[in-house]
């Protein structure tokens, strides 16, 4: 599978092995995704750079108006987090229905991006946080918006034989915001979702008018989807189950959630997105409004 | 090419141990091949049931899907380590108690999954219980008699 493993202690170090293989080596993070494809022959690679040892890449914090997560943060500590569930929970939430405990424990939010799925659960979740992400080179480092990282099924602009994504970011909401998620599969755990919906808003300080929403959905497309459409049609409504019932029915136009062996019927499948869309819509409100 | 190989020094249940693993060699078979450790199974090889369920640095992990040079360092524990020498852990005896065996093949996944649960936490409920088994598969008995059973030593204080 490959030919020879090595364990970086720091980006420059883990960027320098990558450099003298010139393409044949891939880094490898929780390498729940990686193993397996690596397994199945879908591509091969002659060594792995395993970067779980690089120190300080596993810290959340906050800091400058954003959340940071090093590139090393698990979904279990995600899932875990006190800062995250109080601060936009819909990450944590997402977490916590990755896999099972198992793969959380292992599994990263970062090779999460870089395995570019379109039903991928933390992917999906960081759209709606407006999340962006740090990716390191030979040239230099830069934040990026997540949404520009996916190219197509499986498929990252982040070249994970010549770049590290090393940290995620997205702005700490401010005001009474809430976020939520919802996902449908066939069982709760180790399974792929059938839809994933995540949701976070803001509501003005009277707590009735939502002042944005973003809406992040999976599997509708070849890359994790963002409702833009629906999200423009709630700026500015009032936060009531009529508006949340019509924002179901738009995204459910713009996404157009195909039949899927995998998955479901596009009729179910359409029905259900409506549904999860209006009841993380709800539950975001519900805590926006709980905030002072 | 062929794979190179790299020493791995690890405690497996205890014991310090140091073998020559290849690059791309799993956990899963470093216990089993070189170690003879061959309670831990292998039942998909994808990281979707559970039986290769082992604990490394207390927390359980998936050796089916961890390569076994990044053990390096780390105490791992298989289900061989669990009894104290004809005496069976808690688990196992109430395992054996409350009928929660029946082909067994799937049975260290699960053990090794509760005791992670017991650890960090002496006195879960039934829904932690079920979060901490929701990675491992059993296709004969069904999960009630296995959930009683960890109930049963969590209820005495693990």
């Amino acid at each position: 599978m490959w030919q020879a493993y090595e364990m970086p202690q720091s980006v420059e170090e883990a960027l320098q092995i990558l450099g003298q293989y010139d393409g044949r080596a891939q880094l490898i993070a929780g390498g729940t995704d990686l193993v397996i494809e690596l397994q199945e022959g879908k591509h091969s690679v002659d060594c792995l750079v395993d970067v779980t040892r690089i120190p300080d890449l596993n810290r959340i914090e906050e800091g400058d108006g954003y959340i940071y997560m090093g590139a090393n943060v698990t979904f279990r500590q995600i899932k875990d987090s006190a800062l995250l569930r109080e601060k936009a929970r819909v990450l944590p939430e997402a977490a916590a229905t990755v896999g099972a405990l198992q793969i959380q424990t292992v599994a990263t939010l970062a090779g999460n991006l870089v395995s570019a799925l379109p039903a991928a659960d933390g992917s999906v979740a960081l759209l709606a946080l407006d999340g962006e992400a740090e990716i390191v080179d030979k040239a230099g480092s830069a934040w990026r918006p997540v949404a520009e990282l996916f190219l197509g099924p499986g498929r990252s602009a982040v070249d994970p034989a010549r770049q590290m994504l090393t940290a995620i970011r997205f702005p700490v909401p401010e005001g009474r915001h809430g976020s939520a998620w919802e996902r449908i599969g066939r069982r709760r755990a180790l399974v792929l979702p059938i839809l994933n919906c995540a949701v976070s808003l803001r509501l003005d300080e009277a707590g009735q008018n939502l002042v944005w929403a973003r809406i992040g959905l999976g599997p509708v497309a070849p890359v994790p989807f963002r409702a833009r459409e629906t999200e423009t049609y709630l700026a500015g409504q009032p936060a009531t189950e009529e508006v949340f019932h019509q924002a179901g029915e738009m995204a459910a136009k713009e996404a157009h959630p195909r039949t899927s062996l995998l998955r479901a019927s596009k009729e179910y499948r359409v029905e259900v997105l409506k549904v999860l869309v209006r009841e993380a819509l709800a539950r975001a409100a519900h805590e926006a409004a709980g905030r002072e | 090419m062929e794979p190179k190989t790299y020493p791995l020094t690890m405690t497996v249940n205890g014991q310090p141990v140091t073998l020559e693993v290849e690059a791309d060699e799993l956990l899963v078979d470093a216990l089993r091949d070189r170690l003879g450790l061959t309670g831990t199974k292998i039942g998909c090889n994808e990281g979707e049931c559970g039986a290769c369920t082992v604990i490394m640095d207390g927390e359980a992990i998936l050796s089916c899907l961890v390569p076994a040079l990044r053990a390096q360092g780390r105490e791992v524990l298989t289900i061989e380590g669990l009894a104290e020498g004809e005496t069976l852990h808690p688990l196992q005896q109430s395992f054996v108690e409350h009928g929660a065996v029946q082909c067994g093949y799937c049975i260290p996944g699960f053990v090794l999954s509760a005791k992670a649960l017991l650890d960090r936490n002496p006195h879960p409920n039934r829904d932690e219980i079920k979060e901490a088994i929701a990675g491992n598969l059993c296709r004969c008995t069904g999960y009630v008699k296995i959930i009683e059973a960890i109930e049963a030593v969590a209820d005495s204080g693990g």
